[in-house]
């Protein structure tokens, strides 16, 4: 009986991997046993650009990962887990993924809140929700055309944007760069 | 001198033609000759800047069904159709998804969205994913203003449609307007390069 219990969590867990799941935004049905009450509130922060820009200059002595991501991207969505796992490995190699959604308001809590439980995101979340976007664009990397995903990576001495998708092997390369 | 000017222009050429791929993934800038093109439109009908005679200009306009930054924006394509076609630069909108990649921006669903919206103007096909790459197109919607000139198209602004994706009533600033507003009257444009979030276009290559 444990057994067939154990079983049938691997093969629910199994179905839930994201690289089947490009299309995650809206069936939402495979994800029964991760299902929380709904948030009555979005519980993770909205900025304005003004507000994120700290984030994206922190001056102590860790490597961050900036992803810029939103739900209905679907090579944003495919890259995640990879982000994902790299921040979990993250505090054994000092550095931290933020994960910078621009889901557009009226899908914050139909979309957003939804895929960051049901993929049981760990990683950290803020919204950015600044319209006047050629008026930031820019000063987070003065090459960015705006298409998302895109990706900043810096620490106190070095800083590099990436306009691309990643994967795993390619976000670790570039982190073992940051930390020579 | 024009003989001077014939061989600098013939070394030019020569050197774009082996330039590396790198610098014509980088695609147009402010002041470059813009290609024309012949893409099938939803129904297979091949359209050219060439074929509007009349025209001043154009506002080619990578767009598509799917993402929701064109989807905010198709109003707003469909005003700056009606707005600036009678005054000689109509929107040529070219959807450079592919379709493998992006099902939903196959030519079914383009024709479905365009009679749904009623588009008023061409939505073509860049079928063999080779016109977004020249123009530089990295995102949908991303709108180059051509001046059509004696010697070529070239292209004028690049960029966002304004100031404001998510609530039009909002917007502060219509760069396009501005744009086609002063290339019509002979001014200088404002501002020719603005950025904006958009979904990246999809391609295999």
């Amino acid at each position: 009986m444990i057994r067939s219990v154990l079983l049938l969590c691997i093969l629910v867990l199994a179905g839930c991997d994201f690289k089947e799941r490009e299309k995650a935004t809206s069936a939402n049905s495979e994800f029964v046993e991760t299902e929380l009450a709904p948030a009555d509130s979005l519980g993770i922060p909205v900025y304005k650009f003004d507000e994120l820009e700290p984030l994206l200059n922190k001056k102590d002595d860790k490597i961050y990962i900036i992803n810029f991501w939103a739900t209905w991207c679907a090579p944003c969505i495919k890259e995640l887990p990879y982000f994902e796992k790299i921040n979990r490995e993250g505090e054994a190699h000092n550095w931290k993924v933020i994960l910078v959604s621009l889901d557009m308001p009226s899908m914050w809590k139909t979309k957003l809140i939804p895929f960051i439980k049901n993929k049981n995101l760990k990683a950290e979340v803020v919204v950015l929700d600044d319209p006047d976007q050629n008026s930031w664009i820019p000063k987070i990397d003065k090459d960015w055309s705006g298409a998302i995903p895109a990706t900043l990576i810096y620490s106190r001495n070095k800083r590099k944007f990436y306009e691309q998708t990643f994967t795993y092997d390619m976000l670790n390369k570039e982190l073992q760069e940051f930390q020579n | 001198m024009k003989y001077l000017l014939a061989n600098l222009v013939l070394l030019a050429s020569f050197l774009s033609h082996n330039g590396t791929l790198k610098e014509i993934d980088k695609g147009y800038g402010i002041g470059d000759y813009a290609t024309d093109f012949s893409l099938p439109d939803i129904n297979g009908k091949k359209v050219s800047l060439a074929d509007f005679k009349d025209a001043k200009g154009y506002l080619v306009i990578f767009t598509c069904n799917t993402c929701p930054y064109s989807i905010a924006y198709e109003d707003r394509i469909i005003a700056l159709d009606k707005k600036y076609k009678t005054k000689g630069v109509p929107v040529i909108a070219i959807n450079p998804n592919d379709p493998d990649l992006q099902p939903a921006d196959d030519v079914q669903h383009m024709k479905k969205r365009a009679m749904e919206k009623g588009f008023t103007f061409p939505y073509l096909v860049d079928e063999k994913q080779e016109i977004f790459p020249q123009y530089g197109a990295t995102k949908t919607p991303h709108v180059y203003l051509l001046e059509k000139t004696k010697n070529g198209n070239v292209v004028r602004y690049i960029g966002t449609i304004d100031d404001n994706y998510s609530d039009a009533s909002s917007v502060k600033t219509r760069y396009v307007e501005n744009a086609v507003d002063a290339m019509l009257s002979g001014e200088e444009i404002p501002l020719t390069t603005t950025r904006a979030i958009g979904c990246s276009i999809k391609s295999r290559k």
